[in-house]
């Protein structure tokens, strides 16, 4: 539970595709200054709910508030205005312009930032992901490991109050993924709230200091990232063990 | 990660280039070269002040269609529907009355107006959708002339008022009106891309989901893009009704424009700012030379388009101006300074890699 005050939330959160429900009553919450890790096994909606929080999915029920007022179904680029930056799961950077301009457009819309100012801050990004040198170089020549920084970068850019993360570290390698934690716990340090969900715990928990499982569209463990993997709940969500032991 | 340690050093080592020598030398040239050619319907024939009309004309569709399809990802079939409600805007106007070269900025501003709520029906499609949805548009607002007997319906009408200056004065005002029409739109088209607008218009057209999740409007963007670009081609469709007289509505309102639009864009180069004007230029020698060939003509533009499509995808310009790094009008931004920084981009700092080998796999 949020130790400071609220600064994202989302109560009662349902998302039906059709006959298919997704989200089925999720409760959740990030405090200023806090760093959350979801996790959960395939198909738990983890994706869905980020969505829900970014403004990009409409939920089917439910509330999601930003410092207590609510946004629930605000367009996205609203939600990037407000200070909800959001990195993606597959990493989408805009092709045709350079690094630099990727991050341009994040650092000028969401992030606000005008002229020389704008300029500045990109820099800033660029060198804290890593990805200075890169800045001249068009978006889709990018492997796997500068487009899920450029995501990183261009979420940063935007100025975010949390910024909410979807696998970042998926597909990389060790040192990749080590690289990765140095910089998210560099904004931690400064103050950014922090939403990850992450198939690789050990990376997520250098980093979290509270663990949030979901499974089958729901919320099945909370709190202590320890308690929770240790829970048994989630380890028989994990290791799917018999439906019928299910609680 | 290679942090930002001493980065505000290093950083303010950089600076970022818009213009260079080059491009400013280019750009100069170019309003020099826009206030030479006023003098051209004075030093020069008839038929040369009537052809260079055309050439504008080409050169202010295709920039428009590249704005809309190459920064902003709008690939449309239907703008003929500006350049035939220019024209028979000019046409209804002139009727009523009005001088006949106030007509046709009053139609270039109709045209403007008519694609506002034009943009709420059409934008809310995508890609092919969208495509279909803009010629079935242009398809509907031809239907309607054809029906209409006092416009002259489907056997066409001539803008008669004109008659009322002689023929070298007409041809005269009719190009200073379209050469200012194609630099102010040339102008605009450039201030805008090089804004933060133009910035944000590219993103969209790259990925309008990844655009919107960085705080990009990208509706308003597009709509904005959508009514400069209709307006364009209502200025090219009165233009081209002053230049040429007379117009049918299986003419004016045809998908050959877009066909032409598309062939300029292509061959100088989409999403480049000076690619189109390349393609427009070479769109008109083509023409020039070729026209009476009948249907011959049509065939081979349409094999160039496809030889270019296939050997040369990024176009004339887009290829040149790659290759060798250069922008004459330049709308992007560049680093500079990079090189003296000395870093890898993929460095680890020592502690990070400790950090690495106690995680577990």
């Amino acid at each position: 539970m949020p130790n400071t005050a609220t600064v994202l939330s989302a109560t009662g959160i349902r998302k039906r595709f059709g006959a298919l429900t997704v989200l089925d009553g999720v409760h959740f919450s990030v405090g200023s200054h806090e760093a959350v890790g979801i996790v959960g096994p395939n198909g738990a909606g983890k994706t869905t709910l980020l969505n829900v929080l970014a403004g990009s999915l409409k939920p089917t029920e439910g509330e999601v508030l930003f410092r207590g007022e609510t946004i629930t179904g605000a367009p996205p680029e609203k939600h990037s205005r407000l200070g909800i930056g959001r990195a993606h799961q597959v990493p989408r950077p805009f092709g045709d312009m350079t690094v630099f301009e990727n991050v341009l457009v994040a650092a000028s819309t969401g992030g606000g930032h005008r002229g020389q100012q704008a300029y500045r801050r990109c820099l800033e990004v660029l060198d804290l992901c890593g990805l200075l040198e890169l800045s001249n170089r068009r978006g889709e020549s990018l492997g796997l490991l500068h487009r899920k920084r450029l995501e990183l970068a261009r979420a940063l850019a935007t100025e975010p109050v949390v910024v909410l993360l979807d696998e970042i570290g998926a597909g990389l390698t060790d040192e990749e993924a080590g690289e990765l934690v140095q910089t998210i716990k560099q904004l931690r340090s400064e103050g950014v709230a922090i939403v990850w969900i992450e198939h690789i715990v050990h990376v997520l928990v250098q980093v979290v200091s509270r663990l949030v499982c979901m499974d089958a569209g729901r919320v099945i463990a909370d709190g202590d990232p320890e308690a929770v993997m240790g829970d048994a709940a989630v380890i028989d969500a994990y290791l799917g063990s018999s439906a019928a032991c299910r609680s | 990660m290679s942090g930002p340690q001493g980065g505000t050093e290093r950083l303010s080592a950089l600076s970022i280039q818009r213009w260079t020598p080059l491009s400013r030398a280019f750009t100069g040239g170019a309003l020099a070269l826009a206030a030479a050619l006023i003098f051209v319907p004075v030093l020069l024939s008839a038929n040369v002040t009537q052809k260079l009309t055309s050439l504008f004309i080409l050169i202010m569709i295709a920039v428009m269609w590249n704005a809309l399809a190459g920064y902003g990802g709008l690939v449309s079939v239907g703008q003929q529907a500006y350049i035939g409600i220019g024209a028979y805007g000019t046409v209804l106007l002139a009727h009523q009355g009005l001088e006949p070269y106030a007509a046709m900025v009053l139609a270039v501003v109709l045209s403007g107006l008519v694609s506002v709520p034009a943009s709420y029906l059409l934008l809310r499609m995508k890609g092919g959708q969208f495509a279909i949805a803009s010629w079935v548009f242009a398809e509907v607002f031809a239907i309607i002339v054809t029906l209409r007997v006092d416009l002259g319906a489907g056997t066409g009408i001539s803008l008669i008022e004109l008659n009322r200056y002689g023929a070298a004065d007409r041809q005269a005002f009719t190009y200073w009106l379209t050469l200012a029409a194609t630099t102010i739109t040339l102008g605009l088209i450039f201030v805008l891309l090089r804004s933060r607008l133009g910035s944000s218009l590219q993103a969209i057209r790259d990925d309008e989901d990844a655009a919107a999740s960085v705080g990009v409007k990208v509706m308003a963007g597009k709509r904005i893009l959508y009514i400069i670009a209709s307006t364009g081609c209502g200025a090219a469709g009165a233009m081209t009704l002053a230049n040429t007289l007379f117009i049918v509505p299986s003419s004016i309102f045809s998908v050959k424009w877009t066909a032409f639009m598309i062939f300029m864009v292509l061959v100088g180069g989409l999403g480049t700012f000076e690619g189109p004007i390349i393609g427009a230029v070479i769109l008109f020698g083509i023409q020039d030379l070729f026209a009476d060939e009948g249907g011959w003509y049509l065939v081979g533009l349409g094999m160039t388009a496809i030889l270019f499509a296939l050997l040369l995808p990024r176009g004339l310009w887009g290829t040149v101006g790659e290759r060798f790094g250069i922008q004459l009008m330049p709308v992007g931004y560049r680093v500079r300074g990079l090189g003296r920084t000395g870093r890898s981009p993929t460095g680890v700092a020592p502690a990070d890699e400790a950090a690495v080998s106690r995680a577990e796999v």
